[in-house]
């Protein structure tokens, strides 16, 4: 059994947060090594392991757009070193305050730089966590109450492929007929075709979720049911209620204790809901205390850099204008460190079934 | 264990009831196979068991159906889930899980069973189906037969009493629907386990039945006997029964072996009568105003007529004839798909009036091979040659079907194929008689819908047709129709490439079959020749009569008339 998929999910958040704490390119290097080196360490061979490389190119592409945008539309940032001057595009009164072309400083460029690195590196953690647990697994661990919504989303997960298969075999189809089979239209004229086959396959595989025992409740005396109703919505109205007050500027009193109160009747609403399900789960994950390590060794980056970001500003921002070479702070850098935890904790173990694997 | 006292069933809307009269009893622990022509109201039947027909479908059901006790007029299907199973057509609508193990855990978790034995059921499952190697595996990555015995055991680890299959195999290459079979029959065998099956292909499932129930036509009362006596009234039977009716043997024998042991005097008797002549090529065969098998069809299938001076007809005459002398060549084709090679070095002629079926097990590149032939893929290596138009009807006929109403659909293929306009539909009319223009084409039956995309393709007068699994949910009557025009085709000279699972098919219709085996070509010949040797793509004739070289009833007929 791997490891829980929420400490994963937690400890790819925490790095990300850490990585808003920062521009330091340094840092955020560090960090991306180290979510690297443990999704390398600890990723099954399970097709959804492969995505992390897609969110290693999804981060460049970010990083590679935000450097155009700041060449080719300029920043506020004032620079004085010039790389290269573009031809300024002369725009009408009404676009005041945007500049195409111009003026390409240095300062402009590294600002971009540590701006879309701290962009791409949140994008990266969030691929680790992707790669590292299976999504679906994720949603098998929802408390009880939410079990249906969970399924509803497993379901939809493994419609896309279908989908996407259907939209092909029809455009095939659409060949054979010597009709248009690129462009809107054709995609159009598929369209509704493939929408029909959604439909059927749903109703087919609703029947068979139906004979299957999906569904069955335990039978709850109407007074509880009555209360998780009254608790749940209740609860959910202060939560709207607590938001609203914190951000308004007069709620300050008021805001979060009904947000805090709104949050723990819409919990004990769930826990009481879960009564109904019947359900038991097959294998379940468990919460152990490297699932504990593993979170906790996320949390102590993320809390370790925002003290740090709030201790020694200058070391975590290094300065554009002037110029400065970044250093790399030792403290923060080594709490970063810490993110390497899970690589000596959790390497994925191979389970004697999938070594085998037929190619 | 499984009681219908009396039931009959009305879905909303409609004048008559679609099945009534129903009143039988599937005792503990029988393999119970039910037959019938399509729309008799066999998975309607089959609906009522697991309660899903009224409690999902709508409608309203008279009488009382109970499953091990429980009634399903009170229980819902969800109550029922523990004591029947059910197994569909198509494996992929009932998974709702995305591995293995899940997929065999789920029904069990719905039930809220312990951990424990959530866990020791899943493990006995896995063993029992032989699925223990793929536990992990995505269920889509399986194979047909492998997701069908993955659907089996989904139902099987909650223990059911019963279980429910329609048309389980009716998908699958004779090898994987012998592996689902072996399995239905060990669990018959050593749990106890109750079964109620509907199947077209009673070659295949008639010996593994205790009792088969008959729906001989809609709205009929259904008859349970022993498969013997059933057989010997019904109006869809195997090839072996229908050999032993043409021989007389009394008891009927349902299985290759027991009417082999039979079959001396016959193959005697079909010696002396055409001693020096084994078998001679097919064309003999074809030139028959009508095959003999059909006329014993409750509903004679249309006849195509005369091949007299037709509008169309003579249209496709008038074109020049192609100047190429084959159909199609085929020269060193390879095919890499997903680098995956699909084929490889492929050579083939395929010439005018042949029918030709492409066999092989699931993924052995049928398909691929259809699909170069028409231009859908584009050939790695190697060079296909079409002597004219090609028209291919893909395995679901239904996605070359856009419109709302026949005549709009006929409309639109004149145009694409730049016909004249009507030339679709006199070839509807000729192949469909009775269809009214304003059908919607989501309203016929399976073979019908077949039938419409075949006419939308030949609209484009193709010199080369090809087939992709024609027969998929055909009964026999449909079957025997299909075949009957298929042959008139190839007699007016269309080429016929068919790619198919059905081996009875092939042996009724082709000339010619070559066999695939992971994209190679390893056998191309003489119908007779090639499937002669083969233990799975031999028919049931050819296989009683061996090592005489017979493929069909209606030969068998002919030479003893």
């Amino acid at each position: 059994m791997g490891l829980h998929p929420g400490a994963w999910w937690l400890w790819s958040l925490s790095l990300g947060t850490a990585a808003t704490r920062t521009t330091n390119p340094l840092l955020l290097a560090l960090l991306i090594a180290t979510s690297a080196y443990v999704v390398v360490t600890c990723r099954s061979d399970a097709p959804w392991a492969r995505s992390y490389t897609a969110f290693v190119k999804l981060a460049l592409a970010v990083l590679l757009i935000r450097l155009v945008f700041a060449v080719a539309l300029g920043s506020p940032i004032p620079g004085t070193h010039v790389i290269v001057t573009l031809p300024e595009i002369p725009l009408p009164d009404w676009a005041q305050g945007i500049r195409l072309g111009g003026k390409v400083t240095a300062e402009t460029l590294v600002y971009a730089l540590y701006d879309g690195l701290r962009l791409a590196t949140l994008l990266i953690c969030v691929g680790a966590a992707n790669s590292l647990a299976n999504p679906t697994r994720l949603l098998k661990s929802l408390p009880g109450a939410l079990y249906e919504m969970g399924v509803a989303v497993v379901v939809a997960l493994t419609y896309a492929p279908h989908l996407i298969a259907d939209v092909q075999r029809l455009r095939a189809a659409r060949r054979l007929r010597g009709r248009p089979h690129t462009g809107i239209r054709g995609l159009l004229h598929v369209g509704l075709p493939v929408l029909e086959g959604a439909l059927e396959r749903s109703v087919a595989l609703a029947a068979s979720m139906d004979a299957r025992g999906y569904g069955r409740t335990a039978d709850v005396p109407p007074r509880v049911r009555r209360t998780t109703t009254a608790l749940t919505l209740g609860g959910l109205l202060g939560v709207c209620a607590g938001t609203y007050g914190l951000l308004t500027a007069e709620g300050g009193t008021y805001g979060l204790p009904v947000l805090l109160i709104g949050l723990a009747a819409a919990l004990a609403g769930l826990r009481l809901g879960g009564r109904r399900a019947l359900r038991t789960r097959y294998r379940p994950d468990r919460w152990d205390a490297r699932a504990w390590l593993v979170a906790a060794s996320g949390a102590a980056v993320a809390a370790l850099l925002t003290l740090a970001a709030d201790r020694d500003p200058a070391a975590l921002h290094p300065g554009v204008v002037p110029l400065v070479a970044p250093t790399l702070p030792l403290w923060p850098a080594a709490a970063v460190l810490l993110g390497l935890l899970p690589a000596f904790l959790a390497p994925a173990p191979r389970s004697p079934a999938t070594r085998k694997e037929p190619s | 264990m499984i009681r219908f006292e009396n039931v009959s069933v009305t879905y909303d809307g409609a004048p008559e009831p679609t099945i009534q009269g129903v009143d039988f009893e599937v005792p503990e622990g029988e393999l119970v196979l039910l037959v019938g022509p399509s729309g008799v109201g066999k998975s309607t039947l089959l609906g009522a068991v697991s309660g899903l027909v009224p409690h999902f479908t709508g409608g309203t059901l008279r009488g009382r159906v109970t499953v091990a006790g429980r009634d399903t007029r009170t229980h819902k299907p969800r109550e029922l889930a523990d004591v029947v199973g059910t197994v569909g057509q198509d494996p992929l609508s009932h998974f709702v899980t995305d591995t293995v193990e899940d997929e065999l855990a789920y029904g069990m978790e719905s039930l809220g069973l312990a951990p424990e034995v959530m866990r020791r059921r899943v493990e006995e499952t896995l063993d029992l189906l032989g699925l223990a190697d793929l536990r992990d595996r995505p269920l889509a990555t399986l194979s047909g037969g492998q997701q069908q015995r993955v659907a089996i055991g989904s139902v099987l680890t909650p223990h059911p009493s019963a279980l429910v299959l329609d048309e389980p195999t009716s998908a699958l290459d004779p090898a994987a629907a012998e592996e689902v079979l072996a399995v239905l029959q060990r669990l018959v065998h050593d749990l106890g386990t109750t079964v109620l099956m509907a199947e077209h292909r009673l070659e295949r499932v008639i010996q593994y039945a205790d009792q088969v129930l008959m729906l001989p036509s809609p709205g009929a009362a259904p008859v349970l006997g022993t498969p013997a006596e059933i057989m010997a009234v019904s109006p869809v039977y195997p090839p072996v029964v229908d050999l032993g009716r043409l021989a007389a043997w009394s008891p009927l024998p349902l299985t290759v072996r027991d009417a082999r042991r039979r079959a001396a005097d016959l193959r005697q008797q079909l010696e002396q009568r055409d001693g020096n002549a084994p078998l001679k090529g097919r064309g003999e065969l074809r030139d028959q105003p009508q095959t003999t098998r059909t006329r014993h069809h409750t509903t004679p299938p249309t006849p195509l007529g005369e091949p007299t001076p037709r509008r169309w007809f003579q249209r496709r005459r008038a074109t020049p004839t192609p100047e190429s002398l084959y159909a199609a060549e085929v020269k060193a084709l390879s095919v890499t798909r997903d680098h995956i090679q699909a084929l490889s070095s492929i050579n083939l002629t395929i010439t005018p009036g042949e029918t030709v079926a492409v066999m092989g097990r699931n993924g052995a590149g049928k398909s691929t091979l259809l699909n170069t032939l028409v231009g859908l893929i584009n050939p790695t290596s190697g060079k296909v040659t079409p002597g004219g138009a090609v028209g291919l009807v893909p395995q679901e006929p239904r996605d070359l079907l856009y419109a709302d109403t026949v005549a709009a659909e006929c409309t639109t293929a004149d145009a694409e194929a730049s016909a004249a306009p009507g030339t679709c539909r006199a070839l509807v009319s000729e192949l469909l008689p009775d269809i009214a223009d304003d059908t919607h084409p989501r309203d016929l039956s399976e073979g019908q819908r077949l039938t419409l995309a075949l006419a939308i393709v030949l609209t484009a007068r193709p010199s080369l047709l090809l087939l992709d699994e024609p027969t998929r949910g055909l009964d026999y009557a449909a079957k025997a129709r299909l075949v009957t025009l298929l042959r008139d085709l190839a007699a007016r000279g269309h080429a016929i490439v068919l790619a198919t699972h059905d081996v009875e098919l092939a042996a009724e219709l082709a000339d010619r079959v070559i066999l695939l085996a992971e994209g190679e070509v390893i056998a191309d010949g003489p119908t007779a020749d090639v499937v002669v040797s083969s233990p799975s793509f031999a028919p049931q004739v050819t296989k009683i009569l061996a090592p005489q070289k017979w493929l069909t009833v209606a030969q068998v007929r002919q030479a003893l008339s």
